[in-house]
């Protein structure tokens, strides 16, 4: 079923297991936040990994796509479903003016570009007054979903995280594993054979930077509809380079790595809270580790020892 | 006084000096970045890190060995530079040959921990570093007061800027740098130590990060997050000059710290962004940069 191979459907039912039976060992605050970042991470990885385009500016999406579902569920009073389908879609508004801008350029400068951009959303976010500025977007309410059940239960909204978190995920292995994510993945190895064999590579790119930053939106709406308050941190440039992190930790260009990446990543910020101000350090440790003796991730790994696509 | 389009001239000459000594860091930050993406093709994510690591080492001699601000002027970029030589050898050597995002992660990893552990160690309210005292006070120059420091930043970089320029387009060593940028393999097969000269630039490059950053050091606090705030500025200055010359970084770095000034005086809300609007549109209009070569 949706072009598992028998690992991916291993996987796949392990993950569905955890996230079905977690809630009964830890809070559900984390795993929600677990939840929303493996989404922001797998949007990521479907660009880095797949298309091998580094972002160094996702966290405008992520944090816009925030501040958008924010504002629509608390000045609005939109349904919670919709808050966040808006936060969604304008992530992807933004990922196509970026996109628009950056996809000519490749390597380095695509790197700079982004980063440049999402600076300057951040400066945007900080001046605009919908924004609210350094208080952000306080008490927004988790609503009631189809105007029917009400969200205030943290069982409730997890279950409803966890169903857009699992729509999501099938839907970027669907995209990963089409005859588009074949051609994604051509692009990776050989661009120029991929164009002189007819496609059109920058259209590819573009379609699926708008894909990756409209995933980041929803991910982004999802944690500011969980917490109630949609900030300047998530749209600030650490951001970008937690999920960063998260994609390449679990494994760059593994449909399940993302989300192995941002689980560990948040436990560790969660669990070893005395950490405090070395957290920034230690990310920076793990950072220089990966890309110096783990460049495939853990799962990239696992997946070379047991010679099998995860 | 007099006014200049209704605004104040002292304000317009002000805020056209502040202009400048931006511009200038601007120019000696996207200068080093530029060197050294020319020999390793990578994008040096820690060189607003290695910036500030430059202001520091500049107040801890001061503070704890009491050497002065014009040693500093020498010393700081030499142990920062000796610093690079380490990274480099120890890391970034070692990624040349896989695809150029891994030096990219690799460096945003390092400015991670170089930052981190600064501020662990400093807080982020950081430390006041005195004007040294031949330089305090200011000079009339008829049309404003300029505080002698300022005018001895933008003296002191542009100095430097074409003391660069000058070694590598007049001197042997820069056409044999230049010429290892063009073609590696050819240069080596002349006996020239290719990877030592790799190294060698990578040092020079973030070397001259850290000579900035001794220059920024009385005039911004010394605080760890000095340099993370400006070098994703000088990212997008680099981006609008292109990497394609030593001179037209140089150039668009003052440039944009001019334009930058202006916008303070004539629409102060947009002074922050000023520089981003004018990258999309350099990116709009000339896709390689206003010195660059070719698409990419």
């Amino acid at each position: 079923m949706f072009g598992f191979s028998r690992p991916q459907g291993i996987s796949f039912v392990i993950m569905l297991a955890a996230v079905i039976i977690s809630p009964a060992f830890f809070y559900p605050i984390l795993l929600m936040k677990v939840l929303c970042f493996a989404l922001f991470a797998c949007a990521y990885n479907l660009l880095i990994g797949y298309v091998g385009l580094g972002s160094f500016g996702h966290a405008a999406f992520f944090g816009m796509g925030g501040y958008v579902a924010a504002y629509a569920a608390k000045k609005w009073g939109l349904d919670p479903a919709l808050a966040i389908i808006a936060g969604g879609l304008v992530g992807a508004a933004l990922g196509a003016v970026f996109g628009w801008l950056a996809i000519g350029r490749q390597g380095i400068y695509f790197a700079m570009i982004t980063l440049a951009l999402s600076q300057m959303v951040f400066f945007f976010c900080t001046q605009a007054s919908f924004t609210g500025g350094e208080d952000g977007i306080q008490q927004v309410p988790r609503g009631k979903l189809f105007g029917m059940i009400s969200l205030q239960d943290d069982m409730a909204m997890y279950t409803v995280v966890a169903v857009i978190f699992l729509v999501t995920f099938l839907l970027i292995h669907r995209i990963v594993h089409s005859p588009f994510g074949q051609v994604l993945k051509a692009i990776r190895e050989n661009e120029p054979r991929a164009t002189s064999l007819g496609y059109r590579t920058d259209d590819y790119k573009m379609l699926v930077f708008i894909l990756s930053a409209g995933i980041a939106g929803i991910a982004g709406g999802t944690k500011s509809i969980v917490f109630g308050i949609a900030t300047l941190t998530d749209v600030a440039n650490a951001q970008s380079g937690e999920v960063i992190l998260m994609t390449l930790v679990g494994g760059m260009g593994t449909i399940f790595g993302p989300v192995l990446g941002a689980l560990i990543l948040n436990f560790i910020e969660s669990y070893l809270a005395q950490l405090g101000a070395w957290f920034a350090v230690t990310q920076g440790v793990i950072f220089v580790l990966c890309i110096m003796f783990f460049r495939r991730g853990i799962l990239g790994e696992l997946a070379a020892r047991l010679k099998v696509a995860l | 006084m007099f006014m200049i389009f209704g605004y104040p001239s002292a304000l317009l000459f002000g805020q056209l000096l502040l202009g400048l000594i931006n511009g200038a860091f601007y120019a000696l930050l996207s200068l080093g970045l530029a060197i050294i993406f020319g020999m390793l093709n990578i994008v040096n994510f820690s060189h607003g890190a290695l910036f500030m690591l430059g202001a520091f080492v500049a107040w801890g001699l001061l503070e704890f060995l009491g050497i002065s601000y014009w040693w500093s002027l020498l010393l700081a970029p030499i142990i920062v530079g000796a610093f690079g030589v380490l990274l480099e050898k120890v890391f970034i050597a070692r990624l040349y040959k896989l695809d150029h995002l891994y030096g990219l992660l690799l460096t945003f990893g390092l400015a991670l921990v170089i930052e981190g552990l600064a501020r662990n160690q400093f807080g982020s309210s950081g430390m006041p570093f005195a004007i040294p005292k031949q330089l305090q006070g200011a000079t009339d120059l008829g049309f404003m007061f300029m505080p002698n420091y300022r005018g001895w930043v933008v003296a002191a970089s542009a100095g430097m800027c074409l003391l660069v320029w000058l070694v590598i387009e007049k001197t042997s060593l820069g056409a044999t740098l230049r010429a290892a940028t063009e073609n590696p393999a050819i240069v080596q097969s002349f006996g020239i130590n290719v990877p030592r000269m790799i190294t060698l630039t990578y040092a020079a490059g973030v070397a001259l990060a850290a000579f900035a950053g001794v220059l920024a050091a009385p005039i911004y606090s010394v605080n760890p997050n000095m340099g993370a705030s400006f070098i994703i500025t000088v990212f997008a200055v680099v981006v609008i000059g292109g990497m394609g010359s030593i001179a037209g970084s140089i150039v668009t770095g003052f440039g944009l710290g001019i334009v930058e000034g202006l916008t303070k005086v004539f629409y102060p809300q947009g002074s922050s962004v000023v520089i981003f609007v004018v990258m999309v549109i350099v990116l709009l209009t000339r896709p390689a940069g206003l010195f660059g070569k070719g698409g990419h």
